[in-house]
């Protein structure tokens, strides 16, 4: 590699975090000066205290926390689960039943946003946190992770755990799940990452600040009409950014394995 | 008794996939036969009605169009450089884990939150855009307000944003190409160029095809920044089917018709699925 070919190569790294850092240039500057790139500028955190109170940043952030705990533990258990039953059952009409599963991938919920509203409405769950997860939670795509997971542990071990008289559900607990502990580390990441940021269906389940998570929180926060300056602007979304962010940096290698994984399938 | 504990183990997640995924797609494509219902007219079956009113509807036609410029603006480009910014990182290159990640962190990043920071840049005479155009003597332009430039404005974030993304499977696949071709190469005194052209580019062809399927399925779900950046606007020139859908369902109220626009992508994301389904087959059979 050429010194023009590594130059080239991080001038696009820097201009691929350049917005991130704008921002939080503009975030931590008076509003005046924000758009004005001067060194000695003085610093100030006014434009985080601004943003957390023109906007219920606290309930957001509480609401989106709650659903991703809520939509992973939900899947996690629904998932292992049905993926035990796939690989490890020989059950009459398996086959097609996988393939209906699989058929989640592609029409993902937010899709059928008109229909599922409905169906929300009419179990009473619309504005609710329930509301906005119960459509992922059973997650084709977590099941087919697991489902593979678990066809790659050696039948011997079950039989070895059945003669030490397990059952059926104690060799899912005792054998299957703890073996399969890095497919569900890279599950959970990028199903809270999927959720943390997802907005169209949380937008049309929500009309309240008790169940808006922080992404339909940020829109409306940031929309124009809202009228608020840039520099709050840039404070709001750095915050509601930011916990998914520093993971992110702290563990990288984990997160962008996990990511691949979710893409190949 | 396998036959009774596979279906019970199987049940919890079977009755949620029927309900929000098996059961709304069949009662879309049910409700694009019944015009919509108000509470002096009920809804009726009105057979092929919806689809000739899709077929006269100007902006159905635009927002189709639309996608498919998206998609021809986005995925060729943000493509070529995930794969060169996998070479990079894949090469000896000083500091790459940093290089690698800052290629990386949008994708974790929501779509709202770039929307939000690339408003900015956007924007009339305050924008980092205006400023720059502004220093060479141009005047102040409304980048997203105007038909003309509002969709390269679009594409040029959704690069930003979707490039890291499918870098990772690139370098993913570069990793695993055996190293004896590289040295091969060099005793045969190949170019660099000339060993990418004929035998690295040939040899990601199955990850290209795979992230082609994958970026195209997503530019038709891809669709939130649009809520802050132009609402579809000015006058459609910006709007996307999944927006138009949105629009027609809880702007507009008309949820037969939208019903009517779903059941068109439900057929765009299936003829995807299948393209995918017939990909991956092949994928084996090189194994």
């Amino acid at each position: 590699m050429n010194a023009l070919e590594k130059g080239a190569a991080w001038l696009l790294g820097l201009a691929w975090v350049a917005p991130l850092l704008y921002a939080a240039w503009a975030a931590i500057h008076p509003a005046a000066l924000a758009t004005h790139f001067e060194l000695l500028a003085p610093l100030t955190l006014d434009n985080f205290r601004k943003a957390w109170s023109y906007a219920p940043f606290a309930r957001h952030f509480v609401n989106t926390v709650a659903l991703v705990t809520m939509v992973l533990s939900a899947q996690l258990v629904i998932c292992t689960l049905a993926a035990y039953a796939f690989a490890r059952f020989d059950f009459a009409g398996r086959d097609v039943a996988f393939a209906l599963v699989l058929v989640q991938l592609m029409v993902m919920p937010e899709v059928l946003i008109v229909e599922n509203y409905r169906t929300m409405a009419r179990l009473g769950l619309a504005d609710t946190i329930t509301g906005i997860g119960l459509p992922y939670m059973a997650s084709a795509f977590g099941i087919f992770l697991l489902r593979q997971a678990f066809k790659t542990i050696p039948r011997e071990l079950e039989d070895a755990a059945r003669v030490e008289g397990c059952s059926t559900m104690g060799v899912l607990w005792r054998v299957y799940v703890p073996l399969a502990r890095p497919t569900y580390l890279a599950y959970a990441l990028v199903s809270v990452s999927y959720h943390w940021n997802n907005f169209l269906w949380p937008l049309i389940v929500t009309n309240s600040v008790k169940t808006r998570p922080l992404t339909v929180g940020l829109a409306i926060f940031g929309a124009p009409e809202s009228g608020v300056d840039w520099a709050v602007i840039s404070a709001g979304t750095l915050m509601a950014v930011a916990p998914l962010l520093v993971a992110f940096l702290v563990f990288q290698r984990q997160f962008m394995q996990s990511f691949m994984q979710a893409g190949i399938k | 008794m396998k036959h009774v504990q596979g279906w019970l183990l199987l049940l919890p997640a079977a009755i949620l996939l029927v309900a929000f995924t098996h059961y709304p797609a069949a009662a879309t494509l049910f409700d694009s036969f019944f015009s919509t219902g108000t509470a002096v007219r009920p809804s009726r079956f009105v057979g092929i009605a919806n689809y000739a009113a899709l077929a006269d509807d100007p902006v159905f036609w635009q927002v189709l169009r639309n996608n498919a410029i998206f998609a021809l603006a986005t995925i060729p480009t943000s493509m070529a450089l995930a794969m060169t910014m996998a070479a990079w990182v894949n090469g000896k290159l000083p500091a790459r884990a940093l290089v690698r990640m800052s290629y990386f962190t949008p994708t974790v990043l929501p779509m709202i939150a770039v929307a939000n920071l690339w408003l900015f840049f956007y924007s009339p005479q305050i924008g980092l855009l205006d400023k720059i155009t502004g220093a060479f003597g141009a005047p102040s332009h409304n980048w997203l307000g105007d038909p003309h430039t509002v969709m390269a404005c679009l594409a040029v974030m959704t690069v930003w944003k979707e490039a890291g993304f499918f870098m990772i499977f690139y370098l993913a696949a570069l990793q695993s190409l055996p190293p004896e071709l590289a040295e091969a190469a060099r005793i045969e005194g190949a170019s660099r160029w000339y060993f990418f052209r004929r035998v690295t580019f040939p040899l990601l062809m199955p990850t290209t095809l795979f992230v082609l399927v994958n970026a195209t399925l997503n530019s038709f779900k891809l669709v939130d920044h649009l809520f802050i950046l132009t609402k579809g606007g000015p006058d459609n020139a910006s709007n996307l089917l999944l927006y138009y859908i949105y629009q027609v369902a809880f702007s507009f109220f008309d949820t037969a018709y939208a019903a009517t626009l779903t059941v068109v992508l439900l057929a765009l994301l299936a003829g995807l699925a299948i393209a995918q389904f017939q990909l991956v087959e092949r994928r084996v059979h090189y194994r």
